[in-house]
């Protein structure tokens, strides 16, 4: 048994697809229609055989909710890792990514979290380079 | 309760001190960085729902505001209950004209 992939759960997929894409950098590896809405997948360009991400959508009458009580605590569900946080949020606020949490040292790590504008806060960390 | 026994009250814990040390680094932190840095910085490993009940005492002691902006929530320092502290008690020697 493997990991291969995760999902996020999204308002909109094709606004979940830019995002992810042109703002965050990652890569569309499956775009599969199903009925009303679609099976799409990102994966990271620095591994393209790595875990995918799957772009969920958030339609369960419970989704909303719990993604609504996450955020108004601050709490991202979903944590990518990174090079170099303060770099990455200098590029994505740049961007117009709205960032709850500036980089700051927490532990062994480093975090960040900003704003999916799919209804999700995301974490991204790297390790402390002493 | 006066203003005097929540402010008291407030600051006779050591979990409701460490969170005003983490929000005299920065405004603006979310339960979930609070949480965090309660966990790594501090070494408290409180559950989310007792660190919010702390930031409760310390909102009705008027030291943390907590900060609707859109669907975020954001705790900010409060520091002026503290400044009726220093005024109240002085050495009797302060007291006297010179």
């Amino acid at each position: 048994m493997r990991i291969t992939l995760t999902s996020v759960l999204v308002d909109d997929q094709a606004k979940a697809l830019d995002f992810y894409t042109q703002v965050l950098g990652f890569e569309k590896k499956h775009d599969v229609p199903m009925g009303d809405s679609a099976w799409i997948t990102v994966v990271s360009p620095q591994a393209r055989d790595g875990v995918e991400l799957v772009l969920e959508p958030d339609q369960h009458p419970a989704a909303r909710p719990f993604k609504e009580a996450l955020v108004a605590d601050g709490i991202p569900f979903t944590a990518f890792t990174v090079d170099d946080v303060e770099a990455e949020h200098t590029r994505l606020a740049a961007a117009g990514v709205v960032f709850t949490q500036p980089p700051t040292r927490m532990g062994p790590v480093t975090t960040a979290v900003f704003d999916d504008t799919c209804g999700n806060l995301i974490q991204i960390q790297s390790p402390v380079s002493e | 309760m006066d203003d005097a026994d929540a402010l008291f009250k407030a600051l006779a814990d050591p979990t409701r001190r460490a969170l005003l040390d983490a929000l005299s680094e920065r405004d603006g932190q979310t339960l979930f960085e609070l949480c965090a840095r309660m966990a790594t910085a501090h070494g408290l490993t409180s559950s989310r729902q007792a660190i919010s009940q702390h930031l409760d005492v310390l909102e009705t002691a008027g030291l943390v505001t907590r900060r609707r902006e859109g669907r975020y929530t954001f705790h900010d320092l409060d520091t002026a209950p503290l400044a009726p502290l220093r005024e109240r008690w002085h050495h009797p020697d302060e007291r006297t004209p010179r």
